[in-house]
C-alpha cells in the first residue's frame, strides 16, 4: 500500500461503513418516532459525506445515487417533507441500496438494479419539486465531473490575442471594508496577480483621512494595476473570485504599450515588514488619535487584530469560542438522550492492520506458554514459595494476564454492525414474503472478537431468515391467534459467565414438533417408535439431512440446513441450542467464547493424558465413592449429587485412551453444565491445576474431533486437548461401565 | 494442490528425500519438505484413525503426525529416539510424517522415474506416485496428497 | 516558511486527502473533526489559514466560522470553505459568516494550494 491515494481510498470505504452505521442508527431513531433536527442532520450528513468522498475518487455512480438521496433528505431537513412511515421505509431502502452502491464501487461490480426505482420512489415524495430536483441533480453531477481546473486555463489560452504579443490590462481595484472582515487581504490578491503576470501597481491613498478620523475597519485605499503578460481577463477575475462581492473591480484591456510604465510606487514585497514597527505604536485603545506619520499602506488588519487582542488574551477569560462550544454541547446531547448510544466525544483512534494485531495476539500466546514453562522450571527447582523468584514470577504472571486482556480488547468489537446487517436481512426477507416483521435488537454494544463477528454473519443470516420465514406465522394466522399482525424477531447479545450469548427469538407459532418428528421418521433419522422428549425433537432440526421440504420457500430454501449453521457455530468453539413453546415462539441461542485465543481451564489427568476442561463449564468437583453411582441401563450410569441424578461419563473410555474402568471409587468427577441447563459428570483420574491456556485451533490443521474444542500447549511444551464437554456428552458412546454397581444396589 | 508436490514438472531433475520404513525405502519430493525433527511424543487424538499418531507442538502450532508405516499398511513405527518426523507441506496443509529413519537426498533425472505397476491388491500402491531404482535399490516416491489425513484436507 | 493550516472536516476521507495534498505542498497541517473540535484545536494555534467543511456534527461550518471570527486574534485569519454545493446562496451564507473564500469539493489539489497561498501568503 505505497500509493497514498489507494490508501485513502481504502480508508474511504472503511469510513463509508461507519457512515452507513450511523445512517442506520439515525434511521432507526426516526423509525421509533424521533424527529428532531439533529437526527435528521445525522442522516443527511452521512449521505453527504459519502457523496463528498466518492467525488474525490471519481466514483460517479455512487456520487449520483448519493446526490439524489441527499437532495430528498435536504428537503426533509428543510422541513418541506413530512416524515411519514412510508418515507422512513423508503429511506431505509435507499440506505440499503447506498450500501450496495458502495459495495459496487469498491468491487468495481455492477450497481444494484433496484437503485433507479428506489430513487424515483424517493423523488416521488417530493411531488412536483422532485422533477425539478431531478434536473438539478443531473446538472450538478455533470458539473462535479468537470473538475480539472488546469484544463480550463489551457483552453482559455487559445483566446489570447491573436498577435501572440503579451496582453495588457488595466485593473482598478477598490476593496470594501467587508473584504478585510472576510479575512481577505489586498496585498495577497495583488501578489497572486503578480505571480501570473507582470504587474505594476499604483496605490491611491488620497482618500485616507487624517489619523484622528481614521476608521481602521474601513478601507480608504484603491489600486490601479497595469498588467502585462500571457493572461486572460478570466484568469485575472479568477484571482479576485473570492472578493468579487466585496470590492469594486474594473478591468479594461489596453493596447500594448512598448514602454515599461510606472516604476515609482511602493515595492509590493517590502510593504508588510515596513509596517510592523509603525503599527506597534498603536495603542489598543488609541485607534482614534495620536500624531504620527500616516502610513500610506492599507489598514494592516492582521496586525491590528493582534494588538487589539493582546490584553484580553492574557486573562483566562473563556473566549466566545468556548462559550459557543459549551452552547453547542447541550444541543448535541439532547438528541443523544433519546437515543440509546450517547454522542460520545470523538476519541483519538489509530487504524491498524489486523495482521499486526494478530501477530501481537500470537506473541502474547507465546508469552503465556513461555511463562508457564518458566513457572514449571521454578517449581521443579524447589524454591521456597516466598522466595524472590517466586514472588517475581507471580508479578510477572499478573502482568502477562493484563497484557493478554488488553490485547484481546483490541480485537473485540461491538456486535452492532453485525446486528445492523441482520436488520436489513429482516427488511428484505419480510417484504419478500409479505410478512410484517419488526426486528428488536438488544445488547448491541456487547463486544466480541472480530473474527467471531465475521464468521457469525452467515449462520446468523440463516437463522434470521428462518425466523422470518418459518418462525413467524402469516399476518392472517397471527390475527386469528389473537396476536398483532406484525411479528417480532428479537436479536440479542449479552455476556454470560465468560461467554457471549447471542439469541434469535421470534413470537411465532413455535416448532411444530409433530411435523418435525414425522419428517425425521420419514427421512430415516429416527426410529418410528422412538420416544423423544420435546427438546430432543427440537434438536432434530440440527441433524444433517433434515429439511422440512414442504416448508421450504424461496427465501430460506437455499440448501443450507440448520446442521450447517450448527457446524459453523461449533467451528468457532460455540454451541447452539433451541427452545420453543407452541403458540408463543422459538428461541435459538448461540453461546460463544469471548475470544478465540485464551481460556481458563482446569488441567486434569485421564489415563496418563493431560486434558484441559474449560472452567466456565464446570459447576463443581467431587471425589466419587461407589455409593454415589447408580446404574441406569447397561451402559448408562448416573450419580446422585445434591438430590439430582446426573449421567456419568468416563473420559478415559469416551476418548478411547483405555477401556472402561472396573471401579470409579476414588476418582474425581467434574460436574458440568450445558447451555440448556442439562448437567453431566465427567470422570477423571486427578486434577492437576487451574490455569489459563492459549487456544490452538485443531480445525485448520486436522479437523473437528468429537468432544474436543481445541488444543493448547502446556508448560512442558506438550500439546493437551481442550475438551468441549457439551459436545462430548452429545456424541458420547456411553462407554462407561461400573462393574461394581452391585455394591451400589 | 498436486502442483506443490511436483513443483518441478518441467525440470529435468528432481530432488528426493529418501527414508526408511521397515525394510522398504520411500521418498518425497524435497520441495515439499519443510524440516526434519527428532522423535517427540505426540498427543493422541480421540476417535482418530490409527495412522494418526497424534499432534505435536511445532514452534507454537499444532502439527498432526501421520505414522506413515501404518498408513502404508505396515507395523507401526516404534517411536523411539532413532525415529524422525518429516514436516511436509502440501498446499496450505502442513503435517508430520513419522518414519523410521531418513537415509539420503537423491538427485534423479525425471526420465528415470516410472509409473508404478497397476496392482490394486497392495494397499500401499494407492500412495505411490512413481518408482525408481538407485544403486540397485527400489525407491518409492510418495503421493503426499493421498497420505495426509483426508479429514484435514476437507476442513482446510 | 511553511504555511500553518487548520482543516476542519467530519469526513476522514476528506481529511486524509487534505493531509496528502497540503503536506505534499509543504504545509503544516492541523486537523479537526467538527466545529467544536476545530475550536479546541484552534485554541493555542496561530494558523495562517483555516479550511472548514459546512455540514458537520455538533457545530457546523457556519457556526465555526462565526465563532472563529468572534475571536479577536482570528478576525482576519483567512478561512476557506469546503463545500460540495456551489450554489450562490451557500456562498453568500459563508461570506456572511466571514469566510474568505470557498473551494468546491471534490477539490482540485493544485487549486486548493494556490488558493491557500493566495489568501495566506
Amino acid at each position: 500500500m505505497s500509493d497514498p491515494m489507494a490508501e485513502i481510498k481504502a480508508s474511504f470505504f472503511i469510513e463509508c461503513e461507519e457512515l452507513l452505521e450511523s445512517l442506520q442508527d439515525a434511521l432507526s431513531d426516526l423509525d421509533e418516532g424521533a424527529d428532531d433536527g439533529e437526527t435528521i442532520n445525522v442522516v443527511f450528513r452521512a449521505v453527504h459525506s459519502i457523496k463528498g468522498g466518492a467525488g474525490a475518487f471519481g466514483l460517479d455512480a455512487l456520487v449520483a445515487f448519493a446526490h439524489r438521496f441527499e437532495t430528498v433528505l435536504d428537503e426533509l431537513r428543510a422541513g418541506r417533507l413530512d416524515l411519514t412511515p412510508e418515507a422512513v421505509k423508503l429511506f431505509f431502502q435507499a440506505a440499503d441500496l447506498l450500501a450496495d452502491e458502495i459495495h459496487a464501487a469498491r468491487e468495481g461490480s455492477r450497481e444494484p438494479e433496484a437503485a433507479e426505482e428506489c430513487l424515483q420512489a424517493l423523488e416521488a415524495l417530493l411531488g412536483d419539486r422532485g422533477a425539478a430536483h431531478r434536473a438539478d441533480a443531473e446538472d450538478e453531477t455533470e458539473a462535479a465531473d468537470f473538475q480539472p481546473m488546469g484544463l480550463a486555463l489551457d483552453l482559455d489560452f487559445d483566446f489570447t490575442p491573436e498577435d501572440a504579443s503579451p496582453a495588457s490590462f488595466t485593473l482598478q481595484f477598490r476593496p470594501d471594508g467587508a473584504l478585510y472582515a472576510s479575512g481577505n487581504e489586498p496585498l495577497q490578491l495583488l501578489r497572486a496577480l503578480a505571480e501570473i503576470a507582470e504587474v505594476s501597481i499604483m496605490t491611491d491613498a488620497s482618500a485616507v483621512p487624517p489619523l484622528d478620523a481614521l476608521d481602521p475597519e474601513e478601507n480608504h485605499l484603491s489600486w490601479t494595476v497595469q498588467i502585462t503578460g500571457d493572461v486572460t481577463e478570466d484568469e485575472i477575475r479568477e484571482v479576485f473570485e473570492f472578493v468579487e462581492d466585496v470590492c469594486q473591480i474594473d478591468i479594461s484591456s489596453m493596447p500594448k504599450s512598448s514602454e515599461t510604465p510606472l516604476p515609482e510606487q511602493p515595492e509590493l514585497e517590502s510593504e508588510p515588514s515596513g509596517d510592523t514597527d509603525e503599527d506597534e505604536k498603536f495603542e489598543p485603545d488609541a485607534e482614534a488619535n495620536g500624531p504620527g506619520p500616516v502610513d500610506p499602506a492599507p489598514p494592516p488588519t492582521n496586525e491590528i487584530a493582534e494588538i487589539a487582542t493582546e490584553a484580553p488574551a492574557r486573562t483566562p477569560d473563556p473566549g466566545p469560542a468556548e462559550q459557543q462550544a459549551e452552547a453547542a454541547k447541550p444541543s448535541a446531547a439532547q438528541p443523544a438522550a433519546s437515543n440509546t448510544a450517547p454522542a460520545a466525544e470523538p476519541g483519538a483512534t489509530v487504524r491498524v492492520d489486523i495482521e499486526r494485531i494478530d501477530r501481537l495476539v500470537n506473541l502474547v500466546g507465546e508469552l503465556v506458554i513461555n511463562q508457564a514453562m518458566l513457572a514449571q522450571s521454578v517449581t521443579e527447582a524447589g524454591l521456597p514459595p516466598n522466595s524472590a523468584v517466586n514472588t517475581g514470577l507471580e508479578a510477572f504472571m499478573m502482568l502477562t494476564r493484563d497484557i493478554q486482556d488488553s490485547v484481546m480488547m483490541i480485537r473485540a468489537q461491538p456486535v452492532k454492525p453485525l446486528f445492523q446487517r441482520m436488520a436489513r436481512i429482516v427488511r428484505e426477507a419480510s417484504s419478500a414474503i409479505g410478512k410484517d416483521v419488526r426486528l428488536k435488537t438488544e445488547g448491541e454494544t456487547t463486544e466480541v472478537d472480530k473474527t467471531v463477528i465475521e464468521r457469525l454473519a452467515d449462520p446468523l443470516t440463516h437463522m434470521i431468515r428462518n425466523a422470518v420465514d418459518h418462525g413467524l406465522e402469516t399476518p392472517d394466522m397471527r390475527e386469528a391467534a389473537g396476536k398483532p399482525r406484525e411479528g417480532v424477531v428479537i436479536l440479542s447479545a449479552h455476556h454470560r459467565s465468560g461467554r457471549v450469548v447471542i439469541e434469535v427469538s421470534d413470537d411465532g407459532g413455535g416448532i411444530d414438533r409433530k411435523k418435525v418428528f414425522e419428517k425425521a421418521i420419514e427421512k430415516g433419522l429416527v426410529a418410528s417408535d422412538a420416544q423423544l422428549s420435546d427438546s430432543e425433537i427440537d434438536n432434530l432440526l440440527f441433524l444433517p439431512g433434515f429439511s422440512t421440504a414442504d416448508l421450504v420457500s424461496a427465501l430460506s430454501g437455499r440448501g443450507v440446513g440448520m446442521d450447517v449453521v450448527k457446524s459453523s457455530i461449533q467451528s468457532l468453539g460455540g454451541r447452539i441450542s433451541i427452545t420453543s413453546e407452541p403458540g408463543k415462539g422459538s428461541c435459538f441461542s448461540i453461546s460463544l467464547p469471548l475470544t478465540l485465543a485464551v481460556l481458563d481451564g482446569m488441567v486434569v489427568n485421564v489415563a496418563g493424558e493431560t486434558l484441559v476442561v474449560p472452567l466456565s463449564s464446570i459447576l463443581e468437583t467431587a471425589t466419587l465413592t461407589s455409593e454415589d453411582i447408580r446404574a441406569l441401563g447397561p451402559s448408562t450410569n448416573v450419580i446422585h449429587l445434591r438430590g439430582a441424578f446426573v449421567p456419568l461419563f468416563d473420559l478415559g473410555a469416551e476418548l478411547g485412551y483405555r477401556g472402561p474402568k472396573r471401579s470409579y471409587s476414588g476418582d474425581v468427577v467434574l460436574l458440568t453444565a450445558q447451555e440448556d441447563g442439562a448437567r453431566s459428570a465427567l470422570v477423571v483420574d486427578s486434577i492437576l491445576e487451574q490455569r489459563q491456556v492459549v487456544i490452538k485451533g485443531l480445525q485448520q490443521s486436522y479437523g473437528h474431533i468429537p468432544g474436543v474444542a481445541a488444543a493448547t500447549i502446556l508448560g512442558d511444551g506438550q500439546i493437551a486437548l481442550i475438551l468441549d464437554p457439551a459436545d462430548l456428552v452429545q456424541t458420547a458412546s456411553g462407554n462407561t461401565r461400573a462393574i461394581d454397581i452391585s455394591l451400589a444396589g | 494442490m498436486t502442483e506443490d508436490t511436483t513443483p518441478q514438472n518441467d525440470a529435468a531433475e528432481v530432488e528426493l528425500l529418501s527414508f526408511r520404513l521397515g525394510e522398504e525405502e520411500y521418498s518425497v519430493d524435497i520441495m515439499s519438505v519443510r524440516e526434519i525433527r527428532g522423535w517427540t511424543r505426540a498427543t493422541p487424538l480421540p476417535h482418530a484413525p490409527a495412522f494418526i499418531r497424534g499432534v505435536i507442538n511445532l514452534r507454537g502450532t499444532v502439527l498432526p503426525v501421520v505414522d506413515l508405516s501404518i498408513r502404508l499398511g505396515m507395523e507401526p513405527v516404534a517411536g523411539d529416539a532413532r525415529n524422525v518426523i518429516i514436516v511436509v507441506q502440501v498446499g496450505s496443509q502442513t503435517a508430520g510424517l513419522l518414519v523410521d529413519a531418513v537415509s539420503d537426498i537423491l538427485a534423479l533425472p525425471r526420465s528415470e522415474m516410472q509409473s508404478p505397476p497397476d496392482l490394486n491388491a497392495d494397499i500401499s500402491q494407492r500412495y505411490i506416485s512413481a518408482l525408481t531404482i538407485v544403486d540397485g535399490r527400489m525407491i518409492r516416491i510418495l503421493d503426499l496428497t493421498s497420505v495426509l489425513p483426508q479429514e484435514a484436507i476437507e476442513a482446510a | 516558511m511553511s504555511l500553518k493550516v487548520l482543516a476542519v472536516d467530519d469526513s476522514r476521507t476528506i481529511r486524509d486527502m487534505l493531509k496528502l495534498t497540503l503536506e505534499h505542498a509543504g504545509m503544516e497541517l492541523y486537523l479537526a473533526e467538527d466545529g467544536v473540535h476545530g475550536l479546541e484545536v484552534l485554541d493555542g494555534l496561530e494558523p495562517d489559514a483555516i479550511i472548514s467543511d459546512i455540514n458537520m456534527p455538533r457545530l457546523d461550518g457556519f457556526g465555526f466560522i462565526e465563532a472563529v471570527r468572534g475571536q479577536d486574534r482570528h478576525r482576519a485569519t483567512p478561512i476557506l470553505v469546503l463545500t460540495t454545493e456551489s450554489a450562490a446562496e451557500l456562498k453568500a451564507r459563508a461570506r456572511a459568516a466571514g469566510a474568505t473564500g470557498w473551494i468546491v469539493k471534490p477539490f482540485d489539489p493544485t487549486k486548493l494550494v494556490k488558493a491557500l497561498n493566495m489568501v495566506a501568503g
